[in-house]
């Protein structure tokens, strides 16, 4: 089976790449890149005219509910929402039940992927047993079966004590602890960012420090124990400058943003109580949407992931106070990003790549994909000139709770390859 | 005058012309209730429901009046007899109660922005009897009735309000409704006790020391504070709380001669108020509150129905 890609505009800065050619596919390689390539006896022939070619693009913060919630999601629904956002692999969340944090479901999630899977699953494991943060989870089974990196994703590791111990353990792993920074004794209940909107809805503030002491902490932990250090969906400016701070000093800390942290402000949730935009950790302020675009452009943001968090349609129908925290966002976020970011210039095609390709695989520690005879065929094609309507009607995923819904995007992802085999054609998911 | 809205749900909707409309239809209905026979036909045909989901008393009982001297059917709803104890959702209940062809639901949740839900559900007509810590729209209306009544007009009155807001549907409500009718608002609690935000809501002043700021006001407006937590509480005692924040014969002397003294209900003796405060025949307006309630919830719910400023014979 072999497939050849024509006439797109090809994006790899890890090969210095930036130029219209073709791209053939052979057993699931990338067998030659150059132009003019005659289509003799292949299958597949794509004619990407107008389009820009990447390395296959990956999000590593996602959750795909299985085993357990399956009707949130599910690996095979998760999956094919993913390859219909242009994603070619998922890091997915442990916080499923049961927990993700033995070698059995860690094995339990790879497998389901192989068999019904449309991009590749990467399993992040919980750092505590039960995410209870008490005892640490069987790191070392999960890594001998494959997991990439560790999260207590959703509620994070309360104890200072406890998130040292973790850290120590895991860094005889050499993999990343991925942060979930939430003060529970400073956060409570809190529904909303703390400050205008908590005020005009008369909900329960979630403080930005509520956030920002956790990351101080986590950083502090990562200089005492030498573990690597991922900070998930920062949000705040002082979040972001304690990140900026810890990278000049030399650590090993990393930091993810969402689209909707992104794109969207606390001033976005209105009278009617939109559940939709009830995430954690909130969405904060206008100020900080700026500082989170600054972060960037200045390469203090080392990747942009959706935290895709599918609840099903009654859940997010309860009130505000009650509905479960979180928006889907996987099949939306690369045409947020070629909308808002790419589209006015405020980072071009090699730095989306690097954002949404190159650092998330070099944060969680798997093999670069480049854009080079002999690599593996893990490919995203975007049309930037497409505009399309955000719709319920178009999600593969089983959830429909995007805070983006009705919004207008230029620019979408159109195909994905994984491992030389195509999973969407022309947004059509295969 | 023409009345335009469906709901009353967000005060910050209504105009300085929408509320005064209230309030004049309010004083209409006072003739209605010092009768004999206190009770006229002009609702009558329409069924509203009391959907209780928190408990009340007062709220729920000033509503009740008001239906009964109006005529309308009402059932009430909630409570023990919920079906969102049972499981059910909040839509579905909604959804069930719009079937039997109801015309108004007035709406007391624990959750906020339930009244909004309702009333993006179902076309029917929500009033908001308390939602959450966000808003109280009545209990704002029957204030600045009893204000009005007493002060003759609302233009730069000083209305300073003293306790718990930070938790308080009341000052959702309470404060851009006096601003709205162009009063000077001042927040009166410790850091503990405010919003996060006192200057989006429109507040002109806040401060944590009432005895500053008490010779200033013409309204003193007292918050109940709850009783019932200690745990994670935001003061360390009842008694420092009452010697701080608590309006007392002591404090008098600081008090404008024709300040009033309010509070929404119910009181705790001894805490927010003592009884010489509370009970002060020149001063409090505390029960003149509780009869406002009655009668604004009947223009209210007149208004909304269809009823036209000037007409309430009906």
């Amino acid at each position: 089976m072999a497939s050849l890609l024509k006439n797109a505009r090809l994006v790899d800065p890890q090969v210095g790449l930036d130029d219209i050619a073709d791209v053939l596919i052979e057993d699931g390689k990338i067998a030659k890149i150059a132009k003019d390539i005659q289509a003799d006896g292949v299958d597949d022939v794509q004619d990407l005219t107008g389009k820009v070619l990447m390395p296959g693009l990956v999000d590593i913060h996602v959750h795909l509910r299985d085993p357990g919630l399956e009707y949130k999601e599910d690996i095979e629904s998760g999956t094919r929402a993913a390859a219909h956002g242009g994603i070619t692999a998922v890091c997915c969340m442990p916080n499923t039940n049961p927990t993700i944090d033995n070698a059995v479901t860690v094995e339990y999630v790879k497998s389901r992927a192989e068999q019904v899977g449309r991009c590749r699953v990467f399993v992040c494991g919980a750092c505590t047993k039960g995410r209870e943060g008490k005892i640490i989870a069987e790191m070392g089974d999960m890594v001998a079966h494959g997991a990439v990196a560790f999260s207590d994703d959703g509620s994070g590791v309360q104890g200072a004590g406890a998130m040292r111990r973790v850290m120590e353990y895991a860094s005889q792993f050499g993999k990343v602890i991925m942060s979930h920074c939430q003060d529970n004794d400073l956060v409570g209940e809190g529904q909303v960012n703390e400050g205008a909107a908590s005020t005009r809805l008369g909900l329960v503030g979630w403080p930005a420090e509520g956030e920002e002491l956790q990351i101080m902490r986590d950083i502090a932990l990562s200089r005492l124990t030498g573990c690597p250090l991922h900070i998930q969906h920062i949000t705040t400016a002082r979040g972001l400058d304690l990140v900026r701070a810890a990278k000049k000093e030399g650590l090993e800390v990393t930091c993810e943003v969402t689209p909707h942290h992104l794109f969207l402000s606390e001033d976005d949730i209105g009278d009617d109580y939109n559940t939709n935009l009830k995430v954690n950790p909130p969405l904060r302020t206008k100020d900080d949407c700026n500082a989170l675009i600054e972060g960037i452009k200045d390469g203090t943001v080392d990747a942009i992931v959706t935290d895709h968090a599918p609840h099903a349609d009654f859940e997010k129908a309860e009130e505000f106070e009650r509905a479960p925290f979180g928006m889907t966002g996987i099949e939306t976020s690369v045409g947020l990003v070629l909308s808002n970011l790419v589209e006015p210039g405020i980072i071009d095609y090699a730095e989306m790549v690097e954002l949404m390709a190159v650092n998330p695989r070099r944060i969680i520690g798997v093999a670069p994909v480049k854009l080079e005879a002999g690599n593996v065929a893990d490919i995203t094609v975007v049309d930037p000139n497409v505009e399309w309507t955000v719709s319920v009607e178009d999600f593969e995923s089983k959830a429909v709770n995007s805070g983006f819904i009705g919004t207008k995007i230029k620019g979408r992802a159109t195909h994905t390859y994984v491992g030389g085999k195509a999973m969407m054609i022309d947004g059509r998911v295969i | 005058m023409a009345f335009n809205h469906k709901n009353l749900i967000d005060i910050t909707e209504y105009s300085s012309d929408d509320i005064m409309m209230i309030l004049k239809t309010a004083s209409r209905f006072k003739s209605v209730n010092e009768r004999r026979i206190k009770k006229v036909p002009t609702l009558r045909g329409y069924t509203i429901v009391n959907m209780f989901n928190e408990p009340s008393t007062r709220t729920r009982s000033s509503f009740e009046i008001a239906e009964k001297r109006l005529s309308c059917d009402t059932l009430n709803f909630g409570g023990s007899s919920s079906s969102t104890v049972k499981g059910e959702s909040l839509v579905d209940t909604i959804q069930t109660l719009c079937s039997y062809k109801i015309d108004m639901i007035i709406v007391r949740d624990k959750h906020a922005g339930v009244p909004r839900q309702i009333a993006d559900t179902c076309d029917i007509k929500v009033i908001d009897a308390g939602d959450g810590k966000h808003q109280h729209p009545t209990q704002a209306l029957l204030d600045l009735y009893t204000i009005w009544e007493h002060k003759g007009s609302f233009e730069n009155l000083n209305v300073g309000i003293v306790g718990d807001i930070r938790h308080s549907r009341v000052c959702g409500s309470l404060v851009p409704a006096l601003k709205i009718m162009g009063c000077n608002v001042t927040l009166i609690a410790p850091a503990t006790l405010m919003p996060a935000r006192p200057d989006i809501m429109g507040v002109d002043r806040t401060t944590a020391k009432l005895d500053e700021v008490l010779p200033d006001l013409d309204v003193v407006y007292m918050l109940r504070i709850q009783r019932e937590r200690l745990e994670d509480a935001p003061f360390p005692s009842l008694r420092e709380y009452s010697m701080l924040y608590g309006l007392n014969k002591e404090r008098e002397h600081l008090m404008k001669p024709d300040a009033i003294i309010c509070h929404p209900g119910p009181i705790n003796r001894g805490v927010e108020l003592d009884s010489y405060m509370a009970d002060n025949p020149q001063r409090s307006v505390i029960l003149d509150q509780v009869y406002s309630g009655i009668l604004v919830r009947m223009a209210a719910m007149y208004l909304l129905l269809g009823g036209v400023d000037d007409g309430i014979s009906a």
